[in-house]
């Protein structure tokens, strides 16, 4: 079998040190293959956010491997993770993280402009992207006339216009209620299944985790369980 | 890239328009003082050397006291003139071609019911073909005005448009203090000179009719001498220095109590006001832009702290510590170089009112202007950069929780 597109052996995350010193990631081990769409959930504090973030090259680990396609990123300088994020990995945050007073549009080219795309070439991404999301017609809205379903759907199509091998998305539907955050889910189940974008996400709904494939069960700071998501009956 | 991150800047900018306007008015005002001031000084200068040229580059001016330079006329307490050491200048120094005692005296001219305060002089026709002046009405003095100190004159245009108005002032008596005196002749105008002195404001009488009737006394104030222009001016200055050394008794080791100055010293002297001027606002310049690019500083370090998040959202989609620097650091550019800008219309302006005020030539130096827009990217640089680090050093996963 070839390599999985992740592969974490042993990261430990520690912040502070001696006594007080917190293991958000304790020794982690996790292999994510191309294609696949994985929730992690668990309590509060579990180190959730904290394996998203190194997987998304954010943040360093402490201590451990991990390989993005065969590349050891604990070797990468800051600036070469950098690249990686913008040429591999597309983010969805909870708190849809737009630029304020610049249109969909423009928020959605903004990765594009970083791979230094000239200006049309953005525009159809980003305007294919949108449609992608179903905002076709709300392109030159301000993120502050959307509804946070449409903010969130717009921060998708951020992440999806450079054609990333890997979304990550942390609580994309913590700010939701519950029918936004069913067509959120939706989007990203299609996205998976019909272009077979690697999705990981992180979500403390049960609700939310049945639309992923694998289901990854966090405590403190260690994966608890691991498996085919439980169908809903 | 540069286009976007340019638009960016420029973006930020104007969405705090006033704020970004108050930021840069430290630079506006240092930028705007300098160019303004060296506009002036240049058109000044210009003016100067017109001047000299149009008195002629041959003219020596003797004057009593050491240093009547830098005093100013009347400061002196070194003897004045005679007739005679002016007749000595003419008669034995051969390069010298007029030699013209002059007398001033400041007095009220009164013509029917107008009045007017002006500069009376006394000397000979001599001075007045040195100094260029040209007859536009009526004629010179004649010998026998001369000898005989006949109460005539020659008036300038300023006189004649105070007391005359439309009519003809030729014939007319004019009286001044005691002396009833007969216009004779008009002199075409100069104009203004450098500064907006009036060169056209004064009454000329024969310096026998001055001594006699105005000052009573026979001092000569001033001794106007044109050389041959096969004459090198030093050596013109030289001899004459050497004779009135003579004539005044001045013993070897002695210094003179006189001055010989020509034009240039004077152009030198004026440029030499400038220059400290120059120098003075260039201080307030630097402190200015030193200010302005504090206030710089400033806001960018509030900005940078304001768009925390958006810095954040930046570096997770892939854009590079560098990018971010760029990105704020051309903001800093753009903010200052805006200054700059409006600085050197400032100036400019400044320059072209002043330069109207003093009557001297609108003289703005493209130089000057480009070394200001340079000076006012340089504050952007130096001043940008600290924030821009600050911005491109962030870490990614704190910028985007900060609210
Ligand atoms: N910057 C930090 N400094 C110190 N400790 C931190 C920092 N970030 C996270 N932690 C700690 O690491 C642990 C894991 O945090 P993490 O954010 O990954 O949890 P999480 O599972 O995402 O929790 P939640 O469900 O509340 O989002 C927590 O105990 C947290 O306090
Ligand atoms: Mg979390």
């Amino acid at each position: 079998m070839a390599d999985p597109l992740i592969r974490l052996r042993g990261i430990s995350r520690v912040y502070g040190n001696g006594d007080i010193a917190v293991h958000a990631l304790d020794r982690v081990d996790l292999d994510i293959a191309e294609g696949e769409f994985v929730a992690i959930m668990g309590p509060s504090g579990s180190g959730k956010s904290t394996a998203l973030n190194v997987i998304g090259c954010l943040d360093s680990p402490t201590s451990g491997t991990y390989h993005f396609d065969g590349v050891e990123v604990a070797n990468l300088t800051r600036d070469q993770r950098a690249l990686l994020r913008r040429h591999y990995l597309g983010f969805v945050f909870q708190g849809y993280n737009l630029l304020a007073r610049t249109s969909a549009l423009h928020n959605v080219e903004l990765p594009l402009i970083y791979k230094g795309l000239p200006s049309e070439a953005r525009h159809a991404a980003a305007r294919a992207a949108l449609a992608k999301v179903g905002l076709a017609d709300r392109a030159h809205h301000d993120p502050g006339a959307l509804s946070g379903g449409q903010q969130q759907r717009v921060a998708i199509a951020r992440a999806l216009v450079g054609n990333p091998r890997v979304v990550l998305a942390d609580e994309p539907t913590g700010n939701l209620d519950t029918k936004m955050s069913a067509e959120i889910m939706e989007l990203l189940a299609r996205l998976n299944r019909d272009e077979g974008l690697t999705i990981i996400m992180v979500t403390h709904e049960d609700d939310m985790a049945r639309f992923a494939r694998r289901l990854i069960w966090m405590v403190d700071g260690r994966i608890d369980r691991d498996g085919p998501t439980p169908r809903a009956a | 890239m540069l286009r976007e991150t340019l638009r960016l800047a420029i973006q930020a900018i104007f969405r705090n328009a006033f704020r970004s306007f108050l930021t840069v008015l430290g630079i506006v005002i240092g930028v705007g003082a300098v160019i303004a001031m060296i506009t002036v000084g240049q058109g000044s200068a210009r003016q100067v050397t017109e001047d000299v040229e149009k008195l002629g580059s041959n003219v020596l001016m003797v004057l009593p006291g050491k240093d009547a330079m830098q005093g100013g006329p009347g400061g002196s307490v070194d003897p004045p003139f005679s007739l005679r050491d002016a007749r000595l200048v003419a008669e034995e120094l051969p390069f010298v071609e007029i030699a013209a005692p002059v007398a001033f005296s400041r007095g009220r001219v009164v013509f029917g019911n107008e009045n007017w305060l002006t500069d009376i002089v006394g000397t000979d026709n001599g001075y007045i073909t040195a100094a260029k002046w040209e007859v536009a009405r009526g004629r010179l003095f004649e010998e026998g005005d001369l000898r005989g100190g006949k109460p005539v004159c020659v008036i300038g245009e300023t006189v004649r448009d105070r007391l005359f108005g439309p009519s003809d002032p030729i014939g007319e008596t004019l009286r001044i203090k005691s002396l009833s005196c007969q216009v004779v002749g008009l002199l075409a105008s100069k104009g203004a000179s450098t500064f907006g002195a009036d060169q056209d404001d004064f009454v000329i009488m024969p310096i026998r009719t001055f001594h006699r009737r105005i000052a009573g006394n026979t001092d000569v104030s001033m001794i106007y001498i044109s050389a041959a222009d096969a004459m090198p001016l030093a050596r013109a200055r030289e001899d004459v220095t050497l004779l009135m050394r003579e004539i005044r008794r001045i013993g070897p080791g002695e210094e003179d109590d006189f001055t010989v100055a020509d034009m240039e010293q004077f152009a030198t002297m004026l440029s030499g006001i400038t220059n400290v001027l120059t120098g003075l606002l260039s201080a307030v310049a630097a402190v200015s832009l030193l200010v302005g690019g504090i206030g710089i500083m400033n806001i960018m370090l509030v900005s940078v702290t304001e768009r925390t998040r958006e810095i954040g959202i930046r570096l997770a989609i892939g854009a590079t510590g560098r990018q971010v620097l760029a990105q704020f650091l051309v903001e800093a550019i753009v903010l200052s170089l805006i200054g700059g800008i409006l600085g050197i219309l400032f100036g400019l302006g400044m320059g072209l009112a002043g330069a109207r005020w003093l009557n001297v030539p609108f003289a703005p130096e493209a130089r000057i202007v480009l070394i200001a827009f340079g000076f006012s990217a340089l504050v952007g640089v130096v001043f940008g950069y600290f924030p821009a680090r600050r911005a491109a050093r962030m870490d990614p996963i704190e910028a985007l929780r900060h609210d």
